[in-house]
């Protein structure tokens, strides 16, 4: 039974020197088969056996991790959550996944640190303000939130950003989501998983998908390292590794892997209190509550599985950094990682059938998928649990391929994941 | 810094080269005759191997489009060749 976090029970177990507390989750071995099995425990795969669980009353569910959960792009990424998208099939998918994460924290009973301290993307010229105010409009068409910013209202939010007369990338306005912030990584992950083994689905770590189980050319189940696993449906949502578990099932798909950065420095006090991107540099950075600055920027240009990030995008990032707040020079940077990310072409996810039949895709997020990750499963879980898509997955399916309806956010939003 | 090998002029920096593509992809023919399913292949589907691939780099400085054989979990670079030259 899944203990309930609280006050109060924080409190009592203060005074018995915390020794009641439960693990969050189980450990359970694999069963020789369940109703549905989802591939990959980073937070997509948790959150669809989790709302498989909730929305759909499936519970004989289990997620099958290679390695530790969350140990993917879910516990690496720089944590920024948004829905400042063009297209209006996008922001219906990430405006529904913000949505989901304003109630997150209450309803998995889990801190996930989720602060809403707001976006605001930066425009260096008369043009790219032209630009920022095309995205305003199509976000407040398709019904979220956004502001056009002066230069004014962009040092109040980011006072130590360079006004300097020598500005490389001087500050002409920007694009502002309120709504828009970061939620703490892991917890995310963790706050999924625990709440999923409350309803029974079992999370087996330690244990990697090998191959397919097909029978009358359907996925019946899968192979692992831990042996064979029959289910009734599959579901796959390892990012980086689309491309490797499609060519086991037998197909390929229009995924391209690559590294893809973040670093940050010590902690100082506080002196930033919004997430920045400079569409001039593509480095965006914002404080962690621990007091480090979290500098992320675009994609390694090496198609990639190294997981460890190239030196020249390291300083494309940091130059970025240092041109967007000079006073930042002066911070010493302590880690710098890289994860494993799926580009698509139209810089769009793919969520819906594979061409496998039982064997269904969630995939394809490149470098913004923490952000969706409510969404993603929610999609993911009404895909397997009613074998057919939910409207706002409807678009993103991999017909779009072959009927060319693309949804190209790199042209429309600028976003190049 | 890694350094990649251009054909036409020797290792260079990794900034001076952009990839293009998979190595082995044919544009398919007669192309007035070809479905939908099969341009979505040719144009978007990856093969995106873990491990050894062969691909299609360009060296922007030169501008020559040539093969780079690779490891896309090691970053070794076996070789490299002018298109064509492969067999
Ligand atoms: C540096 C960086 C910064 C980012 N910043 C942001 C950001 O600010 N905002 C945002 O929205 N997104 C961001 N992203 C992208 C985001 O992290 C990913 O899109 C998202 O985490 C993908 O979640 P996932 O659950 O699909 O994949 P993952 O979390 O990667 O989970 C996939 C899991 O599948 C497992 N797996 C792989 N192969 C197998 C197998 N054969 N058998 C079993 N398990 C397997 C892996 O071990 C992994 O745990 C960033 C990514 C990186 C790397
Ligand atoms: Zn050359």
């Amino acid at each position: 039974m899944t203990r309930r976090y609280s006050a109060f029970n924080l409190f009592r177990e203060g005074l018995r020197g915390h020794t009641g507390w439960q693990p969050a989750w189980r450990s359970p071995d694999p069963k020789p088969a369940y109703d549905a099995v989802i591939i990959g425990g980073g937070g997509h795969g948790l959150a669809t056996a989790y709302y498989l669980a909730k929305n759909h009353g499936m519970r004989n569910v289990a997620v099958i991790e290679k390695g530790w959960l969350g140990g993917g792009n879910t516990g690496r990424n720089t944590t920024t959550i948004r829905s400042n998208y063009f297209y209006p099939e996008s922001v219906a998918l990430y405006d529904f996944a913000l949505k989901l994460y304003e109630g997150l924290g209450r309803e998995l009973n889990y801190n996930i640190m989720f602060s809403q301290r707001g976006v605001v993307t930066v425009a260096h010229s008369e043009a790219e303000m032209e630009i920022a105010a095309r995205i305003v409009n199509a976000m407040q068409i398709n019904g979220t939130d956004a502001e056009l910013l002066g230069p004014d209202a962009v040092f109040d939010k980011a006072p130590l950003l360079n006004r300097g007369p020598k500005a490389r990338y001087p500050v002409f306005g920007g694009v502002w989501q309120g709504r828009a912030g970061v939620a703490r990584h892991d917890a995310v992950a963790w706050g999924y998983a625990r709440a999923a083994d409350g309803f029974g689905v079992d999370i087996v770590q330690n244990c990697e998908v090998t191959g397919f189980i097909v029978e009358n050319g359907r996925c019946a189940g899968v192979e692992t390292s831990r042996g064979s696993i029959r289910a009734g449906a599959v579901g796959l949502a390892v990012a980086g590794h689309s491309g490797v578990l499609a060519a086991k099932a037998g197909f390929a798909l229009p995924i391209q892997s690559y590294s893809l950065q973040a670093m940050v420095s010590e902690p100082v006090k506080p002196c930033l209190d919004t997430v920045v991107l400079y569409l001039g540099t593509g480095t965006y950075l914002f404080q962690s509550d621990k007091g480090e600055i979290v500098v992320g920027g675009g994609l390694d240009r090496v198609p990639s599985y190294a997981q460890r990030g190239n030196p020249p995008m390291q300083r494309t990032v940091l130059s970025g950094m240092l041109e967007m707040f000079p006073s930042f020079g002066q911070l010493k940077m302590l880690r710098q990682w890289a994860g494993n990310v799926d580009v698509v072409p139209d810089s769009s996810p793919i969520i819906g059938p594979s061409p496998l039949p039982g064997l269904f895709l969630n995939c394809g997020w490149g470098t913004g998928g923490f952000k969706s990750i409510p969404a993603g499963g929610w999609l993911m879980a009404h895909l397997i649990a009613t074998g057919s898509h939910h409207e706002i997955s409807r678009p993103f399916d991999l017909d779009r391929f072959a009927t060319g309806r693309l949804v190209d956010e790199a042209a429309g939003s600028g976003i190049a994941h | 810094m890694q350094r990649f090998p251009c054909p036409f002029c020797g290792p260079r920096d990794e900034t001076e080269f952009h990839f293009a593509a998979e190595a082995g992809k044919t544009r398919p023919e007669p192309a007035g005759e070809v479905g939908a399913e099969r341009w979505a292949e040719y144009l978007h589907l990856k093969k995106n191997p873990k491990g050894p691939t062969r691909e299609i780099w360009v060296h922007t400085t030169c501008g020559e489009f040539f093969l780079m054989e690779r490891n896309t979990v090691t970053h070794e670079v076996v070789g490299s060749s002018a298109l064509g030259a492969e067999s």
